[in-house]
């Protein structure tokens, strides 16, 4: 196990999350922005989780805080895919650039 | 007899005519309220002559005076710690010389007007205005307080405003009455502003003590008003000065004059009573209320006596000219309160202030035969039913009466012996002869044309040829020839009396004397002036066509009226409407509205300028917050210690 | 008495006034209210009076409430005689608008709901001891008037009370800073405990003109009075009464009671400025209104002028120019809303304002004619009306000032007088007199509601113009009680 540096680890979290980040900027699609937002999230619970094994292997404050974020994220997902899916509902499109009613 | 009821019962008669009238001017039918009103007039005309009799002859002079009485006295209103305006009632010989002529002249007029104005839709709202009027002009003349005649004043100035807008549809009524009301309201400005100066020094509003302290002669108010000044002028000049025009608006003193004239829009008994015997006359009364004051300040009795001069003039020169049998009395009153005027101006102490007692003996005469004249051209006129004097002739025969009494006031303002005008003319001319020698040739001058142009209206009137008329109007009723013939009485009676002995100013008086010697030229110039109109104006004849082509321009610019009206037309329509008035409309609209609203439209292009960064793009808000914490990150970094 | 009654009665009232089912029971509602608001007013007098014959006091029916005790607020209420004939003016004004919106038939509801809480507004400002309270209560009176004019104006309404209501916000928001200014100085709100208190030269010299310009805004002070004739113009008739009575009253009783009364240092060294505006206003005032053709904004700029008259007094700031500028607020206010009821009645019946489309009116509504001369009489300063009382007294006070350009400034505001009487004369010669149009001659006169409002505020005027003395009686030795703090600082100097 221990062959596995930290910084690989970290090397992985972070281009998960210009992944996601890159899909956030670009995409206009309401699920796909959906997804690069779980992607930052996961790259996020990535970093905790190695920096609680690597730095604080005693303690179990990193695992808990991912733990609360994936339910954070499962919450919000709910939330989201209802908004998404009423959205269409009414737009007939999950495109964000069509929802423009509350512009100024 | 003096004590405050009866007087009260004089003042408020009228008043309450107005307010019974006014109230229900639409509920009380026609015949009734102008006798009420007439009714309630007869009776303060009857207790104010007597009275007059039992202030002058019973009560009689004590110590070689007559006491001013005051009967009331209420707080009005109190400003600050010095100056009050009581509301007062006080009698003193002059007030109470008023309050006959006021009263009996007003009770003749509601008389004459019930016939009048028989079928008039606003009868009942007429009697209303007459009674408000009579009830400020008494309350004006038995003032106490400078303050208490300047809010009488403006009530006299509205009611002759709502009396000559009487015809409220008729455009030219409007106009006169709106003329008439701003006109004197812009010479009341004067009259105001010189209240305040008086008062401010004088320390007092009560005409009495305003009297005694500015006229001792080392009193501290006294030497606080003569040693005051602005502009190298004694606060003492200015304010006579203004109060001076305040008393020539009303009076119609040149240049104040324009309203009158037209004021004769009104219905013919209004003009006898306001615009010939009462209201404009208060400004004499004014004047000579305030003598002693006055005769403090030498070049303000200079400038009353050229202003009266030369209005007197003036005003006979238009008259001579006018075709409007109105328009002529008019002028004729403006020169005949001309003559008043100067000889306040040129009353000295040396002669014993016979110009005072001349000046007022004219006032009290000129308010009959004036007042008659004006009934008179009333009666032809409800007659001929037109003002136009090409329009009447030959009436004598038609009107008896109204051509005997027309005539013998012509007499009267000719000043012809026996009739009242030739008694307070002479005494005018006599303290002017002493006084003012060039004042005096042109009062002579002024004499005979007065004769001259009152014989064209008198000859154009009843002689000459008689035009068609309709054949129902008659003379009129026995209501309308009952007050001419009394006035009539009054006209050959009035000279007669000893008035010299009741009214004068200073310690002791002269008595009134007839100096023959001196009357002839008057008199001669008087019977000139009868003879050239005779000769003119008896029997139509070309005579008066070639004498206008002979006098040409002369004949156009006093057939104008010398253009005056032209210029305040100017003045107004060309300077200070476009001048002032436009300009300050702009500038509210443009500059000062325009600031407001470029303060909203700064905030709102503020706000253009904000809202683009509303896209409602999603990543454009993600941007904007990355932004945000690269700038948190790098004030936390490099910056925060 | 118990003042709150004052403030009880019209909230009940205007609470009423939405539970009600129909029409009529609300405007029962308003009328029993307005009419028990007078009778409720004139019983404050006659008590006020009679325990002043007893033994004088600086104030009456003082009550006080704890409100947000960590600040020092206090709900602090009591009258004197300048509150109560303040009061009396508001009871009448709202008494007549209420009259003349009788026929009101879009969302009456509404229409007499916030006509009942423009009038708690009033009340409670001009009771309120407590500077807090009383800024309370002067916003409560600005947001019903913007809806007023919104919802129930005529012409351009929204840019009007937009414009309104954001000038008179800013006016307040000066206000505001003003009072926390002082509060942060003197830990009060509390006008008792401030008049007491002397502040520092330098700090009346930085709030004063705060808070006078503030209130001044209210007040139409030039050249911030741009709010009134588009404001008073688009309003209804009910509201531009209330607006021109009432409301420009806040804003000179403000100036008075807060301002001057607090600052007489500053009062003093400010003075020149004032005077300068406020014979602007006057001046300039009545011959912007000489050139309007419109009728509401001939009376609106008109008011500009005759508040000019109020800042005027206040400039001066002597016993009886004070005394003037309070006699001018109540006597305005009953001439304006009277003017305006009576235009609002004549635009009622022939549908237009214009002068030039108007004529000879008298011929067929003699009732309204008659009311609208009276008006404009009163305007141009008749004796016998109040106009008259009001001006000659603030010309008197002004007077008094010995100074050279103080006498300049007066002679030019007494000038006004003759513009003023061109422009009515002018208005009136036009719309009231002169051959009457076709159009016209259908009309019929006022009916009972309209009689009885125009009769209430005439009432009002001829006891003020005939009888000044009883004003003076209620009202005169509080004024000079306000200048005496001025005149001793003079002495201490």
């Amino acid at each position: 196990m221990s062959h596995i540096p930290l910084q690989h680890v970290l090397i992985f979290s972070t281009a998960l999350f210009f992944i996601g980040m890159f899909g956030m900027f670009t995409r206009r699609n309401l699920i796909t922005l959906l997804m690069s937002v779980e992607l930052m999230l996961n790259s996020v619970n990535i970093n905790l989780a190695a920096f609680n094994k690597y730095l604080y292997p005693q303690q179990t404050g990193g695992l808990f805080l991912a733990l609360f974020i994936i339910i954070i994220a499962a919450a919000e997902a709910a939330i989201a895919i209802a908004i998404i899916i009423n959205l269409y509902r009414s737009h007939h499109s999950i495109d964000v650039d069509d929802a423009t009613e509350m512009k100024y | 007899m003096l004590n405050v009821t009866n007087i009260l019962i004089i003042l408020f008669l009228p008043f309450i005519n107005f307010l019974i009238l006014g109230l229900g001017s639409r509920s009380i039918k026609q015949p009734v309220s102008g006798t009420i009103a007439t009714v309630s007039l007869l009776l303060a005309a009857g207790l104010s002559l007597m009275i007059g009799y039992q202030y002058f002859i019973v009560k009689g002079m004590v110590n070689g005076a007559f006491p001013p009485i005051e009967l009331f006295r209420y707080p009005w209103m109190v400003f600050g710690s010095k100056l009050t305006i009581d509301m007062s009632l006080v009698l003193d010989p002059l007030t109470v010389m008023m309050l006959v002529v006021v009263t009996s002249v007003s009770a003749m007029v509601h008389l004459f007007s019930l016939g009048y104005m028989k079928g008039e839709e606003r009868y009942t709202t007429y009697y209303a205005f007459l009674g408000l009027f009579t009830f400020s002009m008494l309350g004006l003349l038995l003032a106490g307080n400078l303050f208490q005649i300047y809010i009488f004043w403006e009530l006299v100035g509205v009611s002759s405003f709502l009396l000559i807008g009487y015809y409220f549809s008729k455009p030219s009524a409007v106009a006169a009455a709106k003329k008439a009301f701003i006109v004197t309201r812009f010479a009341d400005l004067g009259f105001l502003i010189g209240i305040l100066i008086l008062s401010f020094y004088g320390e007092t509003l009560d005409i009495a003590t305003l009297i005694q302290r500015l006229t001792a002669p080392a009193g501290s108010q006294s030497l606080a008003i003569q040693t005051a000044g602005w502009l190298g002028i004694s606060a003492l000049t200015w304010g006579l000065a203004m109060i001076f025009i305040g008393g020539a608006g009303k009076s119609a003193m040149f240049p104040l004059h324009i309203w009158l004239p037209d004021a004769m829009e009104g219905p013919t008994p209004v003009s006898a009573l306001i615009h010939a015997a009462t209201m404009v006359v208060a400004g004499v009364y004014l004047v000579a209320r305030l003598f002693p004051i006055f005769q403090l300040s030498a070049c303000i009795l200079d400038l009353i006596t050229y202003t009266g001069i030369f209005s007197a003039f003036f005003a006979a020169i238009i008259a001579c000219t006018q075709t409007d049998i109105k328009r002529v009395l008019a002028y004729s009153t403006m020169s005949q309160i001309g003559y008043m005027m100067f000889s306040l101006g040129i009353a000295r102490p040396e002669d014993h202030y016979l110009g005072y007692m001349a000046s007022l003996f004219h006032l009290f005469t000129h308010a009959f035969f004036k007042s008659l004249l004006f009934l008179g051209a009333g009666a032809v006129i409800h007659m001929i039913h037109s003002n136009e004097m090409n329009k009447m002739g030959g009436l004598r025969k038609f009107m008896p009466v109204t051509h005997i009494t027309f005539l013998i006031a012509c007499l009267a303002i000719a000043g012809i012996f026996p009739f009242a005008g030739f008694f307070s003319k002479e005494e005018i001319l006599l303290a002017t002869y002493h006084a003012n020698f060039p004042v005096f040739v042109i009062a002579l001058c002024t004499s005979g044309l007065t004769a001259f142009y009152m014989f064209r209206l008198y000859f154009s009137i009843f002689w000459g040829k008689h035009q068609a008329h309709d054949p129902h109007h008659s003379e009129g009723t026995f209501t309308m020839k009952f007050p001419l013939m009394l006035l009539m009485l009054c006209t050959l009676v009035a000279g007669f009396l000893p008035f010299s002995s009741w009214i004068f100013q200073g310690d002791t008086h002269e008595t009134s004397h007839i100096n023959w010697k001196f009357s002839l030229v008057p008199l001669s110039l008087s019977t000139l002036g009868i003879l050239i109109a005779a000769y003119f104006f008896r029997k139509p004849s070309s005579r008066v066509a070639d004498t206008l082509m002979w006098m040409g321009g002369i004949y156009r610019i006093s057939k104008n009226k010398f253009y005056i009206d032209e210029i305040y037309l100017w003045i107004t329509q060309r300077v200070l409407f476009p001048l002032v008035g436009k300009p300050a409309a702009w500038v509210d609209k443009n500059i000062i509205d325009g600031t407001v609203n470029g303060v909203g439209n700064f905030v709102g292009s503020i706000y253009y300028f904000i809202r683009g960064m509303q896209s409602g793009k999603l990543q454009d808000y993600l941007l904007y917050f990355l932004a945000g914490i690269a700038a948190w990150m790098v004030y936390f970094i490099y910056i925060w210690k | 008495m118990n003042l709150l009654l004052l403030l009880i009665v019209p909230l009940i009232a205007a609470i009423g006034i939405m539970l009600s089912p129909r029409v009529s029971a609300v405007r029962q509602i308003s009328l029993a209210a307005s009419l028990v608001q007078l009778m409720l007013v004139g019983w404050l007098l006659f008590q006020m009076l009679n325990s002043r014959s007893v033994s004088a006091q600086p104030l009456y029916f003082e009550q006080v409430y704890q409100w947000f005790p960590s600040w020092n607020i206090q709900f602090h209420i009591g009258v004197d005689g300048i509150a109560i004939s303040m009061m009396i003016l508001t009871a009448l004004v709202v008494l007549a608008g209420v009259l003349v919106s009788w026929q009101e038939s879009i969302l009456p509801k509404e229409f007499f709901f916030l006509l009942m809480f423009l009038s708690l507004g009033a009340y409670g400002f001009f009771m309120a001891r407590d500077i807090f309270t009383l800024f309370f209560f002067l916003e409560l009176a600005v947001i019903p008037k913007f809806l007023l004019i919104g919802i129930w104006g005529s012409g351009q309404k929204q840019y009007s009370a937009m414009k309104l209501a954001l000038m008179l916000m800013a006016g307040s928001a000066l206000v505001f800073v003003g009072l926390t200014g002082i509060y942060l100085e003197a830990h009060s709100f509390d006008l008792t405990v401030l008049s007491a208190t002397h502040f520092p030269v330098a700090f009346q010299y930085l709030f004063y003109p705060l808070l006078f310009v503030g209130f001044g805004i209210f007040a139409a002070l030039f050249p911030f009075h741009t709010w009134v004739p588009d404001g008073h113009a688009s309003a209804p008739t009910a509201a531009s009464m209330f607006l021109a009575g009432i409301s420009m009253k806040l804003g000179g009783y403000g100036c008075l009671r807060v301002a001057s009364f607090l600052m007489p240092d500053a009062a003093i060294h400010y003075a020149p400025v004032i005077i300068i505006l406020s014979t602007c206003a006057i001046l300039y005032g009545a011959f912007v209104t000489l050139m309007q053709s419109d009728l509401k904004y001939m009376n609106a700029y008109s008011s500009v002028s005759h508040c000019g008259f109020v800042m005027l007094g206040i400039g001066v700031f002597n016993t009886t120019s004070v005394y003037g500028a309070i006699l001018q607020m109540i006597s305005h206010g009953l001439m304006t809303a009277l003017f305006f009821a009576a235009i609002g009645m004549i635009y009622y019946r022939t549908h237009t304002r214009k002068i030039p489309e108007l004529g000879g009116l008298l011929a067929k509504l003699p009732f309204i004619s008659t009311v609208f001369v009276i008006a404009g009489l009163c305007s141009l300063g008749l004796p016998g009306l109040s106009g008259f009382v009001a001006e000659m007294t603030v010309f008197v006070g002004s007077w008094e000032n010995k100074s050279l350009w103080v006498r300049l400034a007066t002679i030019l505001s007494c000038a006004s007088i003759v513009v003023t009487a061109v422009y009515i004369l002018r208005a009136s010669g036009k719309v009231i007199m002169g051959p009457i149009r076709e159009t016209f001659v259908n009309l019929s006169d006022a009916v009972w509601y309209e009689k009885m409002a125009a009769i209430f505020l005439l009432a009002g005027i001829f006891v003020m113009g005939i009888a000044p003395f009883l004003l003076q009686y209620i009202i005169g030795n509080e004024a000079a009680a306000i200048v005496k703090q001025g005149t001793q600082v003079l002495i201490n100097k």
